[in-house]
């Protein structure tokens, strides 16, 4: 029975269109994945779904009536409800009065009644069977078991649909399997559920259907049962991944940057990592393996606690992102808009500065000097933009992220360090960004890329580095990149497997 | 919308942005109604008076837009006025000290006062608010301590020359051309300097400022430091005018100096705003006391309108801000 039909959705983001119109039907107990790259549009769908976007086009049909997704708690109301990537609990409240937020249960003089509140939060939670006490505080619960708060809020709405956006990208192999027990639970009581994952085998497990999305728009939906692994890869990425990902090749040069045996608290628990000149090194991990962190530490964004970073082969003192800087190290970071970009400035002013020498002369700034220069950098990374003199806020994602990039070009920096650099990025920026890396490359620079897609990371990289947990795992690199599959990296990404060079444990 | 952004960005780089220009037809409109309603009003030695009367406010708001450009703010101020005023009175009428020397001293002591704010603000990360609330208590009762309830008076005519003596051969004060000359000065950093620069990125995104490696904890500092420094440049003019120095002197001075900003269009979030945005908010607020005052308006009431204008200010720039996007 189909319980939910959505046709020709649309939504336009500023500088992107970013669902161009498609469809999507839900029926009552199923799993229903959604699948695409980052930026495909997937989440961007369900987001308008369960009423968080707004400012969508086309129609949507929810048991049998024509309804308008105008916001979160009215979607709720009927029966609609999302889990948030990230998560939305307030870490300082019990776990019932997480679940019952906002709408507690009060008795007849209006104070709550704690009573009740926790029974039905018991009751709940026995329906999802997850012994988590009802009264803990949410900040001593694991990312697991926050997920398990997030389904039963998600069900005291009486939800009929619920969306769960990447609910495994953090948990363990165990909560892993808790989770599909509950997910199968929910089915028999028939909660259809929309899927979002970039895990293949986790929808062959999980999934009755599949429907892809690219670039913001419909590939094809299909039973689980008939689609391969293959299958859903091509989908995805609508064509081989040879020429989606460009490859040239270089002489690999001396070891620039290494780290050895950083520690941080419980998030680096003593990684190394080199990076060669003239190669690209990609860094794998799921959410919270500390592939960002162990950037940020490199580039004395963060401070560390132990361990050495050299560079060509002498150790520098890295305390703060001046002298990363100073010592030739440029950090692309995950989040532009929030740490990249300065978004009231116009692009001219963001890419002077890292190097704000470049832009003046004898007496300061030398404001035409300034234009030139900077001129030539966004072009060789091909900005599209009127003028430089647009703010950066009017960018779309693409660009922004090229802006960053010329910011970066302009201190010539030996490593080059990208973070998630595609993220939110349409196919033919993500090209461009591609196409510079390789340039960067062929210069003689060492650049690093960490990427939570796999097959990006995959295509890009000539040596590839996973971590797991603050630990790395896996390394491959030389011929063995030739055979990898996805499913040797999600082995060492989930700590299932490790390089017998890197010790379980010392 | 893409043709009309980039010439927005174009106004904003010569220091002129549209909030700017408003707040200058706002100073013409009023300069117009007055002189309408007053004749006593465009009399030109009406005008220089009133230049005269904004002095020591304009400077007071040249460090705070300063600071404001940051995403902080400085209470302390008008307590460093009063507090650099009592130490320079006693330098110079006490104990003799060569008054240009003590004016010296005088703005150090800002400075230093200014410095310790940036570095609660910066290294220890204190709000803005509350460290320059706690400076402000204590510049206060420094100077309250040191002058014991006395009003020092008796300084050489040569000092009291910045205050009161004109430029010679015309009728222009000192005061109101070393003014300028501060407003150029600072001008001239804001654009052509890193400091400037640095300024504005802090404000407008401190994460992304410290991850191209800018020191913002140098620059942020800084811009406490030229604040103080400039509370007491500030206490030097108001000194030489008034041929005293109290303790109670700056009161509320502060909250003058803000209003100039937040009227010239400075955003207290940061990032947004110009130095001569504020002298025109010091203009402005100037024009209108003395207006008023003219008008036989009570005092009270007054302070009553200004707030107004000051809420008014904030509103129109704010549905500004709506509306672009």
């Amino acid at each position: 029975m189909t319980i939910l039909e959505m046709r020709d959705i649309k939504v336009q983001f500023p500088g992107v269109l970013a669902l161009k119109g498609v469809p999507f039907d839900l029926r009552a107990g199923e799993v229903h994945a959604l699948m695409g790259e980052n930026g495909a549009g997937k989440s961007t769908l369900m987001k308008v779904l369960a009423g968080v976007y707004t400012n969508y086009e086309g129609s949507i049909t929810y048991k049998g009536e024509e309804i308008v997704s105008r916001s979160i708690p009215e979607q709720r109301q009927r029966g609609i409800s999302i889990i948030f990537q990230e998560m939305e609990l307030l870490p300082n409240l019990t776990v019932a009065e997480n679940i019952f937020l906002g709408r507690q249960p009060t008795n007849a003089t209006g104070t709550i009644d704690w009573r009740r509140m926790n029974r039905d939060a018991r009751e709940l939670l026995d329906r999802i069977r997850t012994p988590i006490p009802e009264d803990a505080l949410v900040s001593h619960l694991s990312v697991g078991q926050m997920q398990m708060v997030e389904i039963a809020k998600a069900l005291s709405f009486q939800a009929d649909v619920i969306i769960m956006d990447e609910p495994t990208a953090a948990l363990t192999g165990k909560e892993v399997d808790g989770l599909f027990a509950n997910i199968q639970d929910l089915k028999a009581q028939g909660v259809a559920i929309c899927y979002i994952s970039h895990r293949l085998e986790e929808i062959r497990r999980i999934a009755d259907r599949v429907t892809v999305f690219r670039d913001g728009g419909y590939v094809g939906t299909r039973d689980a049962a008939d689609l391969s692994v293959d299958e859903m890869v091509s989908m995805m990425v609508g064509r081989e991944m040879d020429d989606y990902y460009p490859r040239v090749t270089v002489p690999r040069g001396d070891v620039v940057l290494e780290l050895c045996d950083i520690r941080r608290g419980h998030v680096l628990k003593g990684v190394s990592l080199v990076a060669h000149a003239g190669e690209i090194t990609g860094l794998y991990g799921l959410m919270g393996a500390g592939r960002t962190e162990l950037m940020r530490a490199a580039f004395g964004a963060d401070p560390y606690d132990s361990g050495s970073i050299l560079i060509d082969g002498v150790p520098a003192r890295i305390r703060n992102p001046r002298d990363a800087k100073r010592h030739g190290i440029a950090l692309l970071t995950e989040d532009r808009k929030q740490q990249g970009l300065i978004l009231d400035f116009d692009l001219n002013k963001n890419i002077s500065l890292a190097n704000l020498k470049a832009a003046m002369g004898p007496f300061g700034f030398d404001e035409r000097k300034e234009s030139r220069h900077n001129q030539e950098l966004a072009d060789s990374v091909r900005v599209k933009t009127p003028s430089l003199r647009q703010l950066a806020r009017n960018l779309s994602g693409g660009n922004q992220q090229k802006v960053v990039l010329a910011k970066w070009l302009n201190t010539d920096s030996k490593v080059f360090i990208f973070d998630e650099p595609t993220r939110g990025i349409d196919v033919g920026a993500k090209a461009e960004i591609y196409r510079i890396m390789n340039r960067l490359k062929q210069d003689g620079k060492a650049v690093i890329v960490v990427s939570s897609e796999l097959t990006e990371c995959m295509g890009i990289s000539d040596r590839m580095y996973v971590m797991h947990e603050g630990r790395m795992t896996g390394l491959i690199e030389g011929d063995e990149m030739g055979g990898l599959t996805e499913e040797t990296v999600i082995a060492y990404a989930t700590g299932t497997k490790t390089t017998q060079s890197f010790p379980e444990e010392q | 919308m893409t043709t009309t952004i980039p010439t927005e960005a174009e106004r904003r780089r010569f220091g002129v942005n549209s909030t700017n220009v408003t707040s200058a037809a706002v100073l013409i409109a009023l300069c117009l109604l007055l002189s309408a309603l007053s004749p006593a009003f465009r009399d030109p030695q009406n005008l220089i008076n009133i230049l005269q009367q904004v002095t020591v406010n304009a400077i007071l708001a040249l460090g705070m837009t300063m600071v404001i450009f940051t995403g902080g703010i400085d209470l302390s101020v008008g307590s460093v006025v009063a507090f650099s005023g009592i130490v320079m009175g006693i330098l110079i009428v006490d104990m003799g000290v060569n008054p240009w020397l003590a004016a010296i001293a005088g703005i150090l002591l800002g400075a230093v006062c200014g410095t310790i704010n940036g570095i609660l603000i910066s290294k220890f990360r204190l709000q803005p608010m509350i460290a320059t609330l706690g400076m402000m208590s204590i510049a206060r009762g420094a100077a309250l301590t040191l002058a014991g309830g006395r009003t020092i008076s008796g300084y050489p005519p040569g000092f009291t020359w910045l205050g009161n003596g004109t430029i010679p051969g015309t009728t222009i004060p000192v005061q109101i051309i070393f003014m300028l000359l501060l407003y150029v000065c600072a001008y001239y950093f804001m654009r052509y300097r890193r400091f400037g620069r640095a300024l504005y990125s802090i404000g407008g995104n401190e994460e992304a400022t410290r991850l191209s490696g800018i020191n913002v904890f140098k620059f942020k500092t800084l811009s406490y430091t030229v604040a103080g420094a400039l509370a007491g440049v500030a206490s030097v003019v108001l000194v030489a005018k008034l041929n005293s120095a109290q303790s109670i002197a700056g009161q509320d001075y502060e909250l003058d100096a803000i209003a100039s900003a937040v009227i010239g269009g400075a955003s207290l979030l940061g990032g947004v705003g110009s130095i001569w945005g504020s002298l025109m908010g010091a203009l402005i607020i100037g024009v209108i006391r003395n207006g008023l005052n003219l008008l036989n308006v009570s005092s009270y009431l007054q302070k009553l309108i200004i707030g107004l204008i000051i809420l008014v200010a904030v509103l129109v720039d704010a549905f500004r801000n709506r509306s672009r996007s």
